[in-house]
């Protein structure tokens, strides 16, 4: 027994030895990481809020404490309250619209055979594409003068539009742009979301009686994409919130304010006129926007679409 | 209503299917009777799962006909066919209740396609009252199968017994006149298996619905089935019961697939008078084959005796024991004959036996190995089981 | 039946091809007018086929009177800058996330969940206070520094770094493996794939951004491909969109061409993510 028990004893201190060593690994290699996360998220959220109560200025001299005032403002400002409008409008059109069209888009795909990937191909391709040169593209076809679709329309009874300097039509117009190059990419997310369903239980449903179209989407096809339809959904509600790009290249803002949007309005506060605690507070707002969202879906997706 | 024995279950003329250019079903013909459990048995790739499928609709054969309770269903689609289905995954709903899930058949049956709306289901007067009848007829059929606690859970709270169970219940709901089950036991375990085996037989015979089973597991359906349909690249080998294909297989290759552990096959040759040699051994079966001509021979593992009391008489072949297995109830010795080419062969004993023959000394070597009459079989030419003549196979010479 | 199923065909391919159509009408006008003369892009008569081929003037222009070559090499340098440092920071970190045990470890991947809902436009404002103290501002650094951490990286990599057979890391270590080793010779050859889409995400990510490269470029030296394209348009065209198209056709052209050859890697790079 004496001549075991040196053996038997070592082991525990060796282990501790071990996971000591295991552990300084760890914590040497999540250090760099976790180093640019305190660099890049952590110490900037908090500058971020602190500016958000004072009245700072890039090269300002001064700066004061001025509590909640900058949120105050910015719920009386009429720019802000336009683009929160407009930002909620533009969602408004383009959730539904590239949820449901990507969601009929993969339908009719997936129903095909031979086609089915060139289809994927052109659908997707707005996707890859770089968004600032496709609006530079879509100013010129838009142009009154120079481009096809003011004289298509025409040609087609709408009159003589100008749909990018026309208020009541800027919006829808960005909004139709967005739309162009979000749904190839809800529509193959929702082409995954298909294929996952598993043939038997359209079977079940054949022999069950569901056997036309509509009850085979209600009773199979749409709560099997639960889980797909909850994340197209929050991911365009997301992109369609950051709308940014063509707002820049496509009208600035114009005509008459009428495409200020969230984003378009927080970059001219913050970089444009340097009202630095002022956009702060924006972002701040911006923030908590986004925070709930995402609290949304993962609140969402825990309870209603786990199967299994 | 038809009046059982008379009428047909299920009928089957000139099936034939093909997958791209590989044949899955070459013309096949089956009666399938009334109120019988029949069981399609192959192994995979042989074509039972598309006949299934072509019973039930979900597949479309190039050619021949399906009658179901006497009138054909070829141009039905599946929900008109007046069949169930069990699916090997179950297929179960997973975003209804189990309730839910043996509720649709019947409001697929008894709601108009606007009373099944959502929404504007609500609108219906007629469909609270619908709805209550086919709830009271699911709650009956989750008592029979004893599932009546599950009824508000989802599949996904289900074990694998409980899920088959429900499959089950969304298949008797409606009280087809026949029942399609495409492997409905491969997913449970080994021990439960044997449980659900039981209550499908039982199922049976209280239902007495006509069952066509499809399997790839001979025990499953040689417990279960009334008849089996033994097939092999999309053609019935054998249709029968289970004594028959076990018994009076119809070729050899009927005989190499049912039993368990194999039977031993060994290359004979006929002697031109009706019997047959094997080394040493004259086999007199009271064929016609001419002198010469191959013929294979198969021996079940408990068609061996060792030289016991009365099985001392038979003809007999010496063997070499190469390894003997102990499964409780029963040994299994695996042995090579002596005869040329030394071919192996597996020697079923009872545990009795077992222990009296090496009481005996009777499992030194060279074995002596006795043949009985029964599980003795003799394959022709073409494969084809040759009927012995009852009045030499006693004759030893 | 059959006529139905037909019809059906028939109907759903019409709508498919309206679609098409209408997803391509961009690239098509964009690639016509690129190699149009620019006489004709002013005429008043709408003629989709242009009558000469003034490609190479439009293409010649794009290429060598204006800032877009400058500006996609520029792209090329950062995209793949903020790549190596994203790999290099994120595959040891979450590896340690996934299979280490280390202090603060549960703090560290609960700052990257919440990280996962920040776009860049939240940090940018002290990001960019910070940058212009430094005297950083319009500097390839300036560009890439934000994106330097990937909290989507870290999450991604994690995820596949948990489904690693741990029997196998622990046969390493018997053999004598250093954790080191593990990551670089185990657990980075294993995950190439997650990898290889991350990697897709990343760039067409970067290539693309508009709203960083905005705020802290001024120069022409270090425009990006969005801002040569935008700078192009406002100045440098003289009028002639037969350039301007031909110039954003360059700049699209690398990522599209890339999606058309690789379109599998593509499609799942994109869509593992919804955080576009």
């Amino acid at each position: 027994m004496a001549v075991s028990s040196v053996p038997f004893a070592s082991p525990a201190p060796q282990l501790a030895a071990r996971e000591r060593r295991l552990a300084l690994a760890g914590a040497a290699f999540a250090a760099p990481a976790a180093l640019l996360l305190v660099a890049i998220l952590l110490a900037p959220l908090i500058v971020l809020v602190l500016l958000s109560v004072t009245d700072y200025r890039l090269g300002a001299v001064a700066v004061r404490f001025v509590g909640l005032a900058n949120y105050a403002e910015m719920f009386s400002d009429p720019v802000f309250r336009r683009a929160i409008r407009n930002t909620f409008l533009y969602v408004a059109f383009v959730l539904p619209a590239g949820v449901f069209g990507g969601l009929a888009l993969a339908a009719l795909v997936h129903a095909r055979k031979r086609t089915r990937s060139l289809y994927e191909v052109i659908y997707f391709l707005p996707v890859t594409s770089t968004l600032v040169a496709m609006a530079t593209v879509w100013q010129f076809l838009l142009h009154p003068s120079l481009g096809p679709v003011t004289p298509l329309l025409a040609a087609l009874g709408f009159g003589r539009l100008d749909l990018l300097n026309d208020p009541d039509l800027a919006l829808a117009t960005l909004a139709l742009i967005g739309l162009w190059q979000l749904l190839g990419f809800n529509m193959v997310l929702f082409l995954a979301g298909l294929s996952a369903v598993p043939r038997d239980l359209y079977e079940a449903a054949a022999l069950d009686g569901a056997a036309g179209a509509v009850d085979r989407f209600l009773r199979v096809t749409w709560p099997m994409l639960g889980p797909t339809t909850m994340f197209v959904t929050i991911t365009t509600t997301i992109s369609a919130f950051k709308v940014f790009d063509t707002v820049v290249v496509l009208t600035r803002g114009g005509p008459l304010g009428a495409t200020d949007t969230l984003l378009y309005v927080l970059y001219l506060e913050g970089f444009h006129y340097f009202r630095t605690g002022y956009a702060a507070a924006m972002t701040v707002v911006l923030l908590a926007f986004l925070c709930l969202l995402s609290l949304l879906q993962a609140r969402l997706i825990e309870r209603r679409v786990h199967y299994a | 209503m038809t009046d059982g024995e008379s009428a047909d279950g299920v009928r089957l003329t000139g099936i034939a299917k093909s997958f791209g250019g590989t044949r899955v079903l070459a013309g096949l013909d089956l009666a399938v009777r009334a109120g019988e459990f029949l069981t399609l048995l192959g192994p995979s790739g042989c074509g039972k799962s598309t006949l299934l499928r072509i019973i039930a609709g979900l597949e479309r054969q190039d050619c021949g006909t399906v009658s179901i309770a006497g009138r054909p269903v070829d141009h039905l689609p599946p929900a008109e066919r007046d069949v169930a289905m069990v699916f090997q995954s179950y297929a179960l709903y997973p975003h209804m209740t189990v309730a839910g899930n043996l509720a649709t058949p019947l409001e697929m049956r008894r709601l108009t396609l606007l009373e099944r709306l959502p929404l504007i289901k609500h609108l219906s007067p007629r469909r609270a009252r619908v709805m209550r009848g086919i709830m009271a007829e699911v709650r009956a059929v989750a008592e029979a199968l004893r599932i009546e606690a599950l009824l508000d859970r989802k599949p996904a709270q289900l074990s694998g017994g409980q899920r088959q169970r429900v499959a089950l219940g969304r298949a008797m709901v409606r009280h087809p006149a026949v029942f399609l089950m495409d492997e409905p036991l491969s997913n449970l375990d080994a021990a439960l298996r044997v449980e659900v085996r039981h209550e499908l037989a039982d199922l049976h015979a209280r239902l007495g619905t006509t069952f066509i089973y499809v399997t790839h597991d001979q025990v499953e359906a040689m417990t279960m089935s009334s008849r089996i349909a033994l097939m092999d690249q999309g053609r019935i080998l054998q249709l029968g019961t289970p004594d028959d294909l076990y018994d009076r297989p119809a070729s050899l290759a009927v005989a190499r697939f049912i039993g368990s552990p194999s039977l031993t096959v060994l290359e004979t040759v006929a002697d031109g008078v009706g019997g047959i040699r094997l080394g040493a051994v004259r086999l007199p079966f009271g064929h016609r084959f001419a002198a010469g001509t191959r013929l294979s021979l198969g021996i079940r593992p408990e068609a061996f005796a060792l030289p016991l009391g009365p099985e001392a008489d038979g003809p007999a072949l010496a063997a070499r024991l190469v390894r003997a297995e102990n499964l409780g109830a029963e040994w299994h010795l695996h042995v090579r004959l002596d005869l040329p080419g030394e071919p192996p062969a597996i020697v079923r004993l009872t545990a009795a036996e077992h222990e009296a023959a090496r009481a005996s000394g009777l499992l030194e070597d060279p074995l002596t190995l006795v043949l009985r009459a029964r599980g003795v079989h003799l394959f022709g030419p073409d494969g084809a089981r040759v009927e012995p003549d009852p009045a030499h196979t006693a004759v030893v010479e | 039946m059959r006529s139905r199923a037909f019809l059906a065909s028939v109907l759903s391919h019409l709508v498919l091809l309206i679609g098409a159509v209408l997803m391509l009408a961009p690239f098509v006008w964009m690639l016509l007018t690129s190699i149009r003369p620019a006489e004709e892009v002013f005429g008043a008569v709408f003629d989709p086929i242009p009558s000469r081929f003034a490609g190479f003037e439009n293409y010649a222009q794009a290429l060598f009177a204006s800032n877009v070559p400058r500006a996609m090499l520029n792209g090329a340098v950062v995209c793949l800058g903020i790549l190596a440092v994203q790999l290099a920071t994120a595959l040891p970190a979450a590896y340690a996330l996934a299979r280490l045990r280390f202090p603060g470890r549960g703090v560290l991947f609960g700052l990257v969940l919440f990280g996962l809902t920040v776009p860049i436009q939240v940090p940018a404002l002290p990001l960019y206070l910070a940058l212009a103290k430094a005297g950083l501002l319009d500097t390839f650094f300036a560009l890439m520094f934000p994106f330097f951490l990937t909290v989507f990286g870290l999450f991604l990599f994690r995820q596949f770094f948990r489904t690693y057979p741990e029997e196998i890391l622990q046969a390493a270590r018997l053999d004598g493996m250093g954790e080191f080793e593990i990551v670089w010779r185990l657990a980075v050859p294993a995950a190439l794939p997650a990898i290889g889409a991350f990697s897709v995400f990343s760039i067409v990510a970067h290539w693309n951004d508009l709203y960083w490269p905005l705020i802290v470029v001024t120069s022409r030296e270090r425009a990006t491909p969005p801002l040569g394209i935008l700078a192009f348009r406002d100045a440098e065209t003289g009028g002639n969109y037969g350039a301007l198209m031909a110039g954003a056709a360059l700049i699209t052209a690398p990522l599209v061409l890339a999606f058309l050859v690789a379109r599998r890697g593509f499609v799942r790079g994109l869509t593992m993510t919804g955080l576009k």
